[in-house]
This record gives structure tokens, C-alpha cells and sequence, in this order.
């Protein structure tokens, strides 16, 4: 009795056609995955194809949304009361440490002004929300919910209301991706608040961690020192939280410490972030000097001005 | 006409499920458990109907994915096709494989996956990764049995139907 196969084609030849298509499958894929690691070009495409990439993110966030909404929705009476009574209370403490702190910015703009300092902790802000969706377990990025429409650019820090949460890798029309400070990737420069010790801030790509490597074994750290962001580099505004030390201990060489920092802002929890605009006084590298000279087209340049 | 018509809009309409829950948050504890739900659908769909599924078919599957999640382009498609390439060169032995040894099959499968992911990402200069990086394989083969008892089931409802 003769079974009957479902294939089609005889066995050996379509199985051989298969390979071959296979190796070309797989040339296609790593020609394309070199040229992106290089070029970066998916970023361009995702922008070209943003149009359906973006409402599918939005189509992914919606039944977190739906369910963070309806709990809000049938949050019993009580609860918010109480939250409420304690938001006016807290609102009502800020609102006196602000009055006492405009006081204090008003002394500080004079002495700035008498040392002629064009240095101002302002910082124009944009607030977004997080469209709640990951596209990678194993890295740490967030999508919120402002793209280049609303004036986002690559580079611009994140913030919570606690601390620096990470800066924007990746910018698409009306959505953009964020790297979190805890991505294996990404690295801060920061200063312990107490000493005004510098230090870079690494990612470990666990989201309660971030390590403090080749520290001295001799500097002055201590458990529960504060980090600020240093400002150094340019990429992130100086002076706002960071996280603080959790843990002290040698490396492996046992010539460095490393110290284990809990972030401060809250990464694991959705809700709004903060965009930090621009900064007023970017600390960097001076631009680079502008050409002097002849210009390069001298001998075309009369038959322009014709 | 009509049945293939509805086979058809079960067909894409899985594999575009699968880009949602590829997307859906998870809750932090869980998100290494996530598994590789197109692979998953994909293998069901190789396994069932492979008059549909083809390398070709399998590779735009993952550049779509790609552009989705935003990490390298091809890097799913070049993880498909392989994983494709292999169901489809051993299907006549794994569509009567009884479940638990078709379940042992997608573990392999979604290992091999794992593998050729963490070489694609070393050689991209990543840091390894961690040990949880393993779990979702062992979720997806927890899946299995019951994507492929719902997609049987809704197939022979369907196919009910029409006669």
C-alpha cells in the first residue's frame, strides 16, 4: 500500500531547493542586520512605516490601560479620600517649602547676578505619559507617548518626580523610546552628593540596580550616599537625584570597589515622565571652532554674486 | 471558498495577535516568562497547514516583528527562518508525535531560538545574558498544548460549520 504524502515535489530535490533558499533567507537577514548594526537605518524605517507601528502600540497599551482605568473607576469612595487628604496635605507642605525656597531664589539670582553667573537651574520641561508596552524583556526601554510632533529630539533626559529615569534613544512622529539609566547599556555621570566625588553610574540591566565600577578603594563612600546627576557630558541637567548606595565591596581585582545604587526614581511603575527640554548651560566639550580662512569656493564665488 | 476564506482570516489574525501579546506589558516579575508567541503560532501553522507557511513567508513574519520591536532589523527574520527551516524539514514526524513529545520538540525548537538569538547579540558585542533569559522557552513549551488545542478546536469548528 502506497502512502500518500502531502508535500509536494519529490523528497530529495525540494529539500535541497529548501536549503538553498534557506542560505539565501539567512544571507538576506545578516546582510540586513550588519547593515542596521552599522547604519542604523531601522530607525529610519520605523519612521517611514511609524503610521502603523504607532497604533499598534497604542492597540498593545490598551488593555493595561483599560484595567488601570476601571480600577481607578471602582476605587471605593474611602480610598480617595483619603488619597485626597493627603495630596492636599502634602501639596500644602510644598507649597510652604516653595514660598520659602522663592525667597531663596530671589537671594540667589542677586548673588548670581553680582558674579555675573549666566548660569540658571531652570529647566523647560514637557510632561508625556508611558504607553505601557515592552518590546524586549531583556532590555530596558519605555515608550511614551511624544514624538518629534511634540518637539521631543534624541538625546533629551527623562525624569520621575524622583529622579532621572533614563534619555530618549529613538524618536518616532508621536512616540518615542526611552533608555532607562539600568539598561546594560547605558551609563551616567554622577557625583555623591556629600563629597562631590565624580563617578559614572553603569546599567546592569537589573531594574533595582545600578553599579558605581572602579571606584578607589580609599574614596569617601559610605552606605546611603546620595548621587546626583553631574551634568557632565551634557546630556543630562546637573543636580537631580539619581539613586543612593545600597552596597560597598571590592571587585573582583580587589584593587577597585564597586557600589551597588538603588535608582531613585521609580522605573518599574507607568504614569507620566517628565521630557527635560534643553539645557540652558550644557556643560561639554567647547564647539568646535568655526572655519577661518578663505572659503574653499573662492574662485566660484564672484559668478555667484553675479 | 468560503472555508479557506475563514481559514485565511484565522491565519492572520493569529499571527497578528501575536505582535499584540508580543507588545502587552507584563507585570515586572513576569516579563522573563514571556514567550515567543509568533514562534509558537508559526510552528502550529507549519505543523497544520505548510501549503501556507513557507521560509519566504516566515522571514517577511520576523522583519515585521522587527520593525515592531525596534532592536535590528532581521534579527527576527533570520530567527524564524531557521526555526521554520528545521519544523518544516522534520513535519512528517512531528505532526503524530503524541503532545508531550510535540511539546519536547517546540522546547528544543525554542531553545535552538534562544541560541541563535544570545550568538546574534554577542556578536551585535552585548553582555551575555542573564540566567532568566533561559525561562521563556519553558513557558512557550507549557503554551503549547493549549495554542494547539484552541487553534484545533477553532479549526474544526469552522470547518463544522461549513458543512
Amino acid at each position: 500500500m502506497a502512502l500518500t504524502r502531502t508535500d509536494s515535489g519529490p523528497l530529495f530535490t525540494a529539500d535541497a531547493a529548501n536549503t538553498l533558499r534557506l542560505i539565501g533567507y539567512l544571507a538576506v537577514a545578516i546582510v540586513l542586520m550588519v547593515a542596521d548594526h552599522r547604519g542604523a537605518y531601522l530607525s529610519h524605517l520605523r519612521y517611514a512605516l511609524s503610521a502603523a507601528v504607532e497604533p499598534m502600540y497604542r492597540l498593545a497599551a490598551l488593555p493595561a490601560q483599560i484595567a488601570r482605568e476601571s480600577r481607578l473607576a471602582l476605587a471605593d469612595r474611602e480610598r480617595l479620600t483619603e488619597a485626597n487628604t493627603k495630596l492636599s496635605q502634602d501639596l500644602l507642605l510644598a507649597q510652604a517649602r516653595l514660598n520659602r525656597l522663592s525667597e531663596v531664589r530671589e537671594q540667589n539670582q542677586r548673588l548670581q547676578e553680582l558674579l555675573a553667573v549666566q548660569r540658571s537651574l531652570d529647566v523647560g520641561v514637557q510632561l508625556a505619559h508611558i504607553v505601557d508596552i515592552d518590546t524586549d524583556p531583556n532590555r530596558h526601554r519605555l515608550v511614551i507617548d511624544a514624538g518629534a510632533n511634540q518637539g521631543v529630539q534624541i538625546g533629551q533626559a527623562v525624569l520621575d518626580a524622583s529622579g532621572i529615569m533614563g534619555q530618549v534613544v529613538e524618536v518616532l512622529p508621536n512616540v518615542s523610546t526611552v533608555m532607562l539609566i539600568t539598561d546594560a547599556a547605558h551609563a551616567l555621570p554622577v557625583t555623591v552628593e556629600r563629597t562631590g566625588m565624580r563617578a559614572i553610574a553603569r546599567g546592569i540591566g537589573a531594574l533595582d540596580t545600578l553599579n558605581l565600577p572602579s571606584v578607589p578603594i580609599s574614596a569617601d563612600l559610605k552606605v546611603g550616599d546620595r548621587l546626583l546627576t553631574s551634568g557632565l557630558g551634557g546630556h543630562f541637567p546637573a543636580g537631580f537625584p539619581v539613586g543612593s548606595i545600597r552596597q560597598i565591596k571590592p571587585d573582583a581585582s580587589g584593587m577597585f570597589a564597586v557600589a551597588a545604587v538603588i535608582p531613585s526614581a521609580a522605573l518599574d511603575r507607568s504614569g507620566e515622565v517628565l521630557i527635560v527640554h534643553q539645557l540652558l548651560d550644557p556643560v561639554g566639550p567647547p564647539a568646535p571652532i568655526a572655519e577661518s580662512g578663505p572659503p574653499a569656493n573662492l574662485s566660484e564665488s564672484p559668478a555667484h554674486k553675479k | 471558498m468560503n472555508r479557506s476564506r475563514a481559514h485565511f482570516l484565522l491565519f492572520w489574525v493569529s499571527l497578528f495577535g501575536c505582535y499584540l501579546l508580543q507588545l502587552m506589558p507584563l507585570p515586572q516579575a513576569l516579563l522573563p516568562l514571556k514567550p515567543y508567541w509568533l514562534a509558537i503560532v508559526l510552528i502550529y501553522w507549519a505543523l497544520e497547514t505548510p501549503e501556507h507557511v513557507t521560509l519566504g513567508l516566515a522571514f517577511v513574519l520576523g522583519l515585521v516583528g522587527d520593525v515592531f520591536a525596534g532592536e535590528l532589523l532581521g534579527e527576527q527574520a533570520l530567527r524564524l527562518c531557521i526555526l521554520c527551516f528545521i519544523l518544516l524539514r522534520f513535519r512528517a514526524r512531528l505532526r503524530f508525535f503524541p503532545m508531550w513529545q510535540q511539546a519536547m520538540a517546540v522546547l528544543a525548537l525554542l531553545v535552538n531560538d534562544r541560541i541563535v538569538l544570545m550568538m546574534v547579540r554577542a556578536v551585535a558585542g552585548e553582555p551575555p545574558p542573564p540566567a532568566s533569559f533561559w525561562l521563556a522557552p519553558l513557558t512557550g513549551t507549557l503554551a503549547w498544548p493549549w495554542v494547539f488545542l484552541l487553534f484545533d478546536d477553532l479549526r474544526t469548528r469552522l470547518r463544522a460549520r461549513e458543512s
